[in-house]
């Protein structure tokens, strides 16, 4: 029997990206299925075209896999004796293909040589989302009115910060913002940091690259989810222009996904029943 | 390489070219910049530089250490910052003074990785020790960029402008229009918002059935700059849209 949980009543999900006021063009990759669940994005780094072709190769990569291997079996089940979620196994196992196929091209095309990307990725089911990420590419949490950033960065300056060496404050004037410490396609093998968290009706996520939070400072990012939460798709929209406001100085990508509903995976017979006529 | 230009009474005295991870300065022989004066502390001050940052640190100096006039614990030095140390100043001038980068190769991202040993990039500054080497040498090379604070705040437009409401119960009311976004209207009926930009103010439509009326002309769901004396109507109400004299 396969169940594919439809989402599309659950989430609300718009995405936006722009190349900016400087870059010639743009090496981020989104990707947004509200059917499953899944929010993907890469900002690629590389010369010439490399970069999109990074970032292009995780996205698809992820999306494509993700929605097969969903149509096979529920995120929220158990898999083998590890006791984690599907959902968990699955971001490790597509982030790790995608990490093979981009680090493969690059050695093999002289063109594509050191190409390379940072990813975010989510996936919610049953009440929960699990998020994977490497490198510099973030998501915050709109809760009520409490904005926090969810994952930390793999970069120099989250280091610093971590070690005591600068403050946060400070952060904003380092001259090595551009550093990952981590990312696809770099190396044969690359780690995912993935967690999971509970997720309520209300909420609103914001995954976005650093052309978006290295231009507007979380303050405002806030400030405009808030404000705008009643038309997410302006909301979006709203922020890239921010970024350019601010000199729009690299990419910037946004996906925004609201949880409408309460989407707890039905449990005992007649749960189950009734999710069939549903 | 960053540098710091060392005088006395405004006579340069000598370049120092920060060359190593750690500069220690102070009165004693062994520290990398040394100065003879009473007013120094034998270990006054420390400047650990990682790529293109330089950090200065007081060492708990009797007389401390200001930059640009002001005491400091730790600073992390912009370019032209001044650095007192008793009667000497050390002026910080960073890799690329004012050296204009190619604008599109500017803050590329790159990956920093371990020298070598196979293993995924591991935690730099994790490990006292680990040595930080920039990036593959495929990855794009990024020109020193030059020194800007990147999140800089919004520059918003300098004329402020306001709403006075025309109609209505509140008839009369003006709202100052000081922040990025103020909205407009009844939550739930209509909504609209107006945004502070750089050249103007823009009004959007965020929800309701009707869109927001400008000059007796419904807007359709772009932005549309407002001009002065614009009479906007929302959810029934009219107001005046104006830049105020300042």
């Amino acid at each position: 029997m396969t169940v594919t949980t439809n989402l599309g009543t659950v989430l609300e999900v718009v995405t936006a990206t722009d190349t900016g006021m400087v870059r010639s063009h743009n090496e981020d990759s989104i990707a947004a299925d509200a059917q499953i669940g899944l929010a993907v994005l890469a900002d690629g780094m590389g010369g010439y075209n490399a970069g999109e072709v990074a970032s292009g190769i995780a996205v698809a990569m992820l999306t494509t896999e993700m929605k097969q291997a969903l149509e096979h079996g529920e995120p929220h089940e158990i898999k083998g004796v590890s006791g984690e979620p599907t959902a968990v196994a699955l971001i490790r196992e597509t982030s790790a293909k995608a990490n093979a196929a981009i680090f493969q091209t690059a050695k093999s095309q002289p063109q594509y040589a050191g190409m390379g990307t940072t990813l975010v990725v989510a996936l919610f089911y049953d009440n929960r989302m699990t998020v994977g990420h490497i490198g510099d590419s973030r998501l915050y949490r709109l809760r009520s009115e409490t904005f926090e950033q969810v994952t930390r960065d793999h970069s120099l300056l989250q280091d610093q910060i971590d070690s005591g060496l600068i403050s946060k404050e400070q952060a904003r004037f380092s001259q090595n913002k551009n550093l990952v410490t981590r990312a696809v396609g770099i190396d044969p093998e690359v780690e995912t940091e993935i967690h999971t968290y509970d997720v309520s009706p209300g909420d609103i996520y914001l995954l976005c690259s650093d052309g978006l939070s290295d231009m507007v400072v979380d303050d405002d990012i806030q400030a405009t989810l808030v404000t705008l939460q009643s038309n997410l798709q302006l909301a979006a929209k709203q922020l890239v222009q921010q970024a350019n406001d601010n000199g729009g100085r690299d990419n910037v990508s946004v996906i925004l996904v609201r949880v409408l509903v309460d989407f707890a995976v039905p449990t005992g017979w007649f749960a189950r029943f009734k999710a069939w006529f549903r | 390489m960053a540098k710091l230009i060392m005088s006395l009474d405004n006579a340069v005295i000598r370049e120092l070219p920060l060359d190593k991870e750690r500069v220690t300065i102070g009165r004693k022989v062994h520290n990398d910049i040394q100065i003879d004066n009473l007013a120094v502390s034998g270990e006054h001050a420390l400047i650990v530089t990682i790529l293109k940052d330089s950090f200065l640190e007081d060492l708990g100096s009797t007389n401390g250490t200001l930059v640009n006039g002001n005491p400091i614990k730790k600073h992390i030095l912009q370019n032209n910052d001044v650095v007192e140390i008793g009667k000497y100043k050390l002026k910080y001038e960073s890799e690329s003074p004012g050296g204009q980068s190619s604008v599109a190769d500017f803050e590329k991202t790159m990956v920093l990785r371990a020298p070598m040993g196979g293993k995924p990039p591991e935690a730099p500054g994790s490990s006292g020790d680990t040595q930080v080497r920039p990036a593959a040498p495929a990855a794009p090379k990024s020109p020193p960029p030059t020194p800007a604070p990147t999140a800089a705040p919004a520059k918003s437009t300098d004329k402020i402008a306001a709403i006075q409401i025309l109609s209505g119960p509140s008839a009369g009311k003006e709202l100052e229009l000081v922040k990025n976004l103020t909205t407009l209207g009844k939550p739930g009926v209509q909504v609209a918002v107006i945004t502070r930009r750089p050249h103007g103010y823009f009004i959007t439509h965020v929800e309701g059935a009707t869109l927001p009326i400008v000059n007796g002309k419904s807007l359709d769901a772009q932005a549309h700059q407002l001009n002065d004396h614009d009479v906007v109507e929302l959810a029934g109400v009219k107001m005046e849209f104006f830049f105020k004299n300042n």
